[in-house]
């Protein structure tokens, strides 16, 4: 499936939670399939921390840059390309082509770097339901997410019940614990404190707080994995003969996670990585409701497929339970998976059959 | 008559369901197209919970032994034990459990006393292997398998109120030594 990436441009400000109005902004989207006459067969797939719009296929000049959801979109996939009309979109904030740190503000016409508004989930849904009008989708079969993309998904339930018939909520949670923020605010200051961070204004100086970004990954990454799984995958394997008695590396796993953080710091933008963390750490729907998720979810109107992996520390299994417990005490449809599955919190992205086999049956029930 | 369709009977239209180990979600589908009773399922085995969403069957996967905390008291008009209470290893809280959670019970389970498990015991001197208790006893998920006077007797033992009991065999109901002639109980209890 070769697909090209577009943009939709809005000049209407959007106001934002924190209070700053972003007076214009772009969105970066991709779409797989055709809308039908009726409307009623578009997908709202949301990204996490690190994936971007491109969710299946591949680019013309780029057969290789597969989608980073393509088990899961396509023709014949459990989200089926022949069926559903499938929106992929980049958040505002991000990196990858919406408007975010690295976009020019019209204000000075230089890039917004630090000045980049912190930007929420209530935000990104809220510039996600301007593209639905864009495309003429005045209600969307289902809006589905992963992670951070899964709060998105609870989100599109709460600030447009009517917007939204099926919401596809995969490995969330209902807002982070201590430990959560904790993991975030380590890997904040680890951008924040690298020399070449220039409190945010690193891109007239033409440099990028590389170290900060590789730690903070690197720790991103431990979370992502569960630790049987990371045993499996490393174990104790050295990298060298004999351990070296010095600091360079000696374990797999320290080769994987310097790779992963070289890799990701290269594409990555730090005041970009510093907005997310922020968003995934306000996320609380329940705040307003002195902490009661379930009236907070008295507005729903969607039915929910919840699916949570065993083996997540990062969003436990207990937190879907919150949200089960919520959708419960409200009564609506509502399903919920509990895949045991070793890989932890990225299970979510590997195609499991139990987890595929469920999607594709949720999928094949929704009327169009 | 089937067990669904007993239970069926006594569900009043519209009444809000708890299938606790819902299997595929058939009898749930059942009450919603026969009494429009909207309803749960909870089922562990991964099988059954993707088949319940094939069926269109609301399904919350969770293991029955930890409890129904999901659940707000008196949330359902029936809480549905069906055929699984032999597999349970902790009957008690489990029915107190669904009687905190539903306004009434209703369990069913392969009987124990029935004639033919009685001989198969007593004179081929075997486990009893049957349609309803279909398996060898070294492969069995049935762990706590009873009689009807077994299972009055824990009703009694925890205060539950007995409302109604059909016994069934082979689609007829048996009110004629139900403990030696039937092969399936369905009970309706509260608390």
């Amino acid at each position: 499936m070769i697909v090209t990436p577009q943009k939709a441009r809005f000049t209407e400000p959007l106001r934002l939670t924190g209070g700053a109005v972003l007076p214009e902004f772009e969105i970066a989207y991709e779409t797989y399939g055709e809308l039908n006459a009726a409307r009623s067969n578009a997908v709202l797939v949301c990204h996490a921390l690190n994936a971007s719009h491109h969710v299946a296929g591949t680019y013309a000049d780029a057969p290789d840059n597969l989608g980073w959801w393509d088990n899961m979109v396509g023709p014949g996939k459990p989200l089926d390309t022949n069926r559903f009309f499938v929106v992929g979109n980049n958040y505002i904030g991000s990196c990858f082509g919406s408007t975010g740190p690295t976009s020019p503000n019209p204000a000075t016409g230089k890039p917004w770097g630090a000045d980049f508004p912190v930007v929420t989930v209530e935000d990104w849904v809220a510039a996600q339901a301007r593209l639905a009008d864009h495309l003429g989708i005045e209600r969307f079969a289902a809006v589905m997410g992963g992670s951070l993309g899964a709060m998105q998904a609870l989100q599109w339930t709460l600030s447009y019940p009517g917007r939204v018939r099926h919401a596809i909520v995969i490995a969330a949670t209902p807002r982070l614990s201590a430990q959560n923020i904790a993991f975030n605010e380590v890997a904040r200051q680890a951008i924040m404190t690298d020399p070449d961070f220039h409190g945010g204004h690193y891109y007239e100086k033409g440099v990028v707080p590389v170290r900060g970004l590789r730690i903070a990954r690197m720790i991103g990454h431990i979370t992502y994995l569960s630790d049987d799984a990371m045993m499996e995958k490393f174990g104790r394997v050295l990298r060298r003969v004999t351990p070296g008695f010095d600091f360079d590396v000696d374990f797999e796993i320290e080769s994987y996670l310097r790779h992963q953080g070289d890799k990701f710091s290269s594409y990555f933008d730090a005041n970009t990585y510093l907005r997310i963390t922020k968003a995934l750490d306000y996320y609380d729907p329940a705040a307003d409701f002195g902490g009661d998720l379930s009236k907070a979810f008295a507005r729903a109107q969607a039915d929910f497929l919840v699916v949570s992996f065993t083996s997540d520390w990062r969003f436990s299994s207990a937190r879907s339970r919150d949200i089960v417990r919520a959708l419960l005490d409200n009564r609506r449809i509502l399903s919920y998976l509990e895949i045991d599955a070793p890989q932890g919190h990225d299970a979510f992205l590997l195609d499991d059959p139990r987890y595929f086999a469920a999607l594709r049956a949720y999928f094949g029930n929704i009327a169009l | 008559m089937t067990e669904a369709e007993t239970i069926a009977r006594w569900i009043s239209p519209g009444a809000r369901v708890l299938d606790l180990g819902c299997g595929d979600g058939k009898l749930l589908k059942h009450l919603w197209q026969t009494r429009q009773a909207p309803g749960y399922g909870v089922e562990i085995d991964d099988v059954k919970v993707i088949a319940c969403i094939h069926n269109d069957v609301n399904v919350l996967q969770m293991d029955l032994e930890d409890g129904l905390a999901a659940f707000a008291d008196q949330s359902f008009d029936y809480v549905i034990l069906s055929e699984t209470l032999q597999a349970i290893h902790h009957q008690e809280p489990l029915l107190k459990e669904m009687l905190r959670v539903g306004r009434e019970a209703i369990v069913s389970f392969p009987n124990f006393g029935y004639w033919r498990a009685r001989i198969q015991i007593a004179f081929a001197g075997h486990m009893p292997v049957s349609k309803e208790l279909p398996y060898q006893w070294y492969e069995t998920p049935n762990v706590h398998l009873c009689t009807l006077f077994d299972f009055e007797a824990l009703c009694t033992k925890l205060g539950l109120r007995i409302l109604e009991r059909v016994v069934l065999t082979n689609g007829n109901a048996t009110s004629f030594l139900p403990n030696l002639l039937g092969r399936l109980a369905v009970y309706r209890v509260s608390a």
